[in-house]
């Protein structure tokens, strides 16, 4: 068959699909909604002052996507709303109104946008622009982006534009490219060998005004990444690295040292086993369309932690943050499914993993201000092979689930964690700390949680989870049971409590009692929450929000469609 | 609070009465090629797509339990199961061990960038589609709660005999 009577089919082919759907004007329409609002209530166990309780003791806010896609052309906006925005999102969501909009054309070969978009050029310690509605993060691009496949196997990229600032703009311009080229699909050898390659460079520069009365600033700065990914049989590693020129900013105290940063991943994967090795260390590469940036906000770059994710609630509590000023860290971790059927791994197999992971700070030494002049602030100096000697974080932990029989699953998980708190909770910087040393606030748990999934019939299940953290430090020892019911597929039932019950302080060794309702209909949840929070950091993807502490009724809807 | 849970129902199952096809969407595999959806998914049974992440417990939970029954769907009905991972960059190295480590037989794709998930509408993950040997999208559930698995074989097995999914 030649082109023309293959596109031709194609085109009847869609024609036909289009004839058959109810469709809007022809095209797709996708989108989603939510909703979030709570009832704040006084407690002056939790907050004695009422600092924390909002003077509208009711906020809520939500916002809606819409995505319309028709034949080579899509478009769609995200009208957000915040009334006024709740406790421990940033205050910049004040308002309401269309925070996203955008145009896309996209054929085999070429997709241009104008408007907003999200895009990110390797692992991102270039560029990465994302959002994450959760957590109040959203650092979109509004400009245009273009990208092209000009010939087998090479993938380029190309973005200009400015980027979100809650309700406004970025006052930096960024602008970029990345080149993506897979080297397997351009030699057909490799492939037939087993071999699979891809190599990739980005460059990026932002622009933004500089006047001020002691500094030259550099009012562009350029960016540079080199990354490689590298797969044969069960084995794959990926490797990046990335370069940031002078960029005097109120996150490196305005000092015109360059930045660099590298990761590196190992994995291996067969028959039931998969592992983990991976290596980073950035220095300097906070990267802002505007140097007085702080926070969340306005980020070009996204410096990935290497640490795991606990979405049990005692150990999110001490979650890991990238220190984007400097830090360094490995990570292994090893997960196995012992086989079904044998003595160890029972009828049904059962799942090990184990994962270690410690970050630090970088070697600094901080240059004597009076040998460092005003137009070349260097500020310190690192040897990238040294250690530097500020523990920030550690994480072992040691995981089995099993199902026993056909009714019964468990899982039990035992957790090993540092946090530095000066570092993590205090943004205390390196000098400060090596300063004064012994002036650190650190903590040390030790976590037990058992998790148990029990069968009652066909479509009812009560799920439980037992969590103990101890610890000397913070907070103190808490303690936490949780009981689910769900009946599938609507309904579901939450109960549960945290003591704290090891606080130093004897008038706060309170419990935080929490019971949910969700009742779900095919893509549609509503959920509606009665208790009382304790204050918390609450991260997503390795960026992280102090939040307040509350009690009160909080509900949420959400829905696509 | 009945009625109005009622009406909510009606209005959602009305606006998934539309067949939806998949919009073009670039991914990658575990090994760095990039795909279209559209070519991934399978034209001679139902495809279902689960939306998961490797931070994502109840994610994990489902696919886990929804492995012994996608073993029986492929065989029986030649229903294609496609996993496709939303992990950002920080994750994405740790899905082909982390898969291997939980026994699935999954085609596991990454949608780093969360174009496919956008595009869909999708808030959260666990989000799960299935769609028919024609590509259409005939049914969809956001989140997960023990025993939706059952639900989710049922709808694999009425779309594959080309009825309209019950649930």
């Amino acid at each position: 068959m030649n082109k023309f009577s293959l596109s031709l089919l194609a085109v009847l082919v869609g024609f036909t699909a289009v004839a058959q759907s109810q469709e809007t004007f022809g095209g797709q329409l996708h989108g989603n909604f939510q909703l979030d609002g709570q009832l704040y209530l006084r407690d002056e166990a939790i907050d004695p002052s009422g600092e924390f309780f909002p003077d509208e003791r009711f906020l809520g806010q939500g916002y809606a996507n819409f995505v319309y896609t028709q034949g080579d052309f899509s478009g769609g906006l995200r009208y957000e709303n915040y009334q006024n925005v709740m406790l421990g999102f940033p205050e910049g969501y004040r308002g309401e109104g269309i925070t996203y909009r955008y145009l896309q054309f996209k054929q085999d070969n070429l997709d241009v946008t104008v408007g907003s978009f999200y895009e990110q050029f390797g692992s991102g310690m270039v560029f990465r622009s994302y959002e994450e509605r959760g957590l109040g993060y959203d650092n979109a691009m509004d400009g245009v982006r273009v990208k092209a496949n000009p010939t087998k196997g090479l993938y380029l990229k190309g973005v200009l534009g400015r980027q979100r600032f809650y309700f406004e703009k970025s006052p930096g311009i960024v602008r970029g490219l990345d080149a993506e080229y897979n080297l397997t699909e351009f030699m057909p050898k490799l492939d037939s060998l087993g071999y699979r390659w891809t190599i990739g460079g980005s460059f990026l520069s932002k622009y933004q005004r500089g006047n001020d009365p002691f500094l030259v600033l550099p009012e562009n700065v350029a960016t540079g990444g080199i990354r490689t990914q590298f797969t044969k049989g069960p084995w794959a590693v990926q490797a990046e690295y990335a370069y940031k020129a002078n960029d005097p900013s109120s996150d490196n105290g305005y000092i015109y040292k360059d930045g660099n940063g590298i990761i590196v991943n190992l994995t291996y994967s067969k028959n039931g086993l998969g592992l983990i090795a991976g290596a980073k260390r950035i220095d300097n590469m906070s990267f802002r369309s505007d140097r007085n940036g702080s926070t969340i906000d306005m980020l070009i770059n996204y410096l990935s932690p290497t640490t795991q994710v606990h979405t049990y609630a005692l150990p999110a509590l001490y979650q890991y943050a990238t220190q984007i000023n400097g830090e360094e860290g490995i990570q292994l971790e090893a997960n196995y499914k012992i086989k079904r059927k044998t003595k160890l791994g029972g009828k049904y197999g059962t799942l090990i993993s184990a994962n270690y992971s410690v970050v630090q700070s970088i070697d600094k030494q901080f240059v004597d201000p009076s040998n460092d002049t005003l137009r070349t602030l260097q500020g310190y100096t690192s040897d990238p092979l040294a250690r530097g000697d500020i523990p920030y974080f550690h994480d072992f932990n040691f995981k089995v689930s099993r199902k026993v029989n056909k009714r019964f699953k468990y899982t039990a998980t035992y957790l090993n964690l540092f946090y530095n708190r000066s570092v993590l909770e205090d943004g205390l910087g390196d000098e400060a700390i090596q300063v004064n040393p012994s002036n650190q606030k650190l903590l040390n748990a030790n976590i037990l949680v058992f998790e148990g999934l029990y069968k009652i019939k066909s479509k009812h299940y009560l799920r439980g989870e037992a969590q103990s953290l101890r610890t000397q430090d913070d907070r103190g020892s808490m303690a936490m049971m949780l009981l689910e019911y769900s009946v599938a597929p609507h309904w579901f039932f939450s109960v549960q409590d945290i003591y704290n019950y090891g606080n130093p302080d004897a008038d706060q060794r309170l419990h935080y009692p929490l019971a949910s309702v969700i009742y779900t209909a095919g893509t549609s949840r509503f959920q509606l929450s009665y208790g009382r929070q304790q204050r918390g950091i609450f991260c997503v993807g390795g960026v992280c929000r102090v939040v307040p502490p509350s009690n009160g009724v909080s509900f949420s809807l959400t829905t696509s469609f | 609070m009945k009625n109005i849970l009622t009406a909510l129902t009606l209005l959602f199952a009305g606006l998934s009465l539309q067949a939806q096809v998949l919009p073009s969407t670039t991914l990658k595999t575990l090994e760095g090629k990039q795909i279209d959806i559209k070519d991934a998914i399978s034209t001679e049974g139902p495809t279902v797509i689960s939306f998961w992440a490797t931070w994502c417990k109840p994610c994990i939970k489902e696919l886990t339990a929804f492995s012994d029954y996608a073993i029986d769907l492929e065989d029986e009905f030649g229903a294609k199961v496609l996993a496709v991972s939303i992990d950002d960059t920080r994750n994405s190295a740790r899905v082909a061990p982390l898969v291997q480590g939980q026994g699935w037989d999954y085609t596991v794709l990454l949608d780093e960038n969360q174009d496919l998930k956008r595009n869909l509408g999708i808030v959260n993950v666990p989000f799960t589609l299935v769609l028919n040997s024609a590509g259409e999208v005939v049914w969809k559930h956001s989140g997960y709660s023990p025993g939706d698995e059952e639900t989710l074989a049922e709808v694999v097995e009425e779309v594959a005999a080309g009825k309209t999914p019950s649930h």
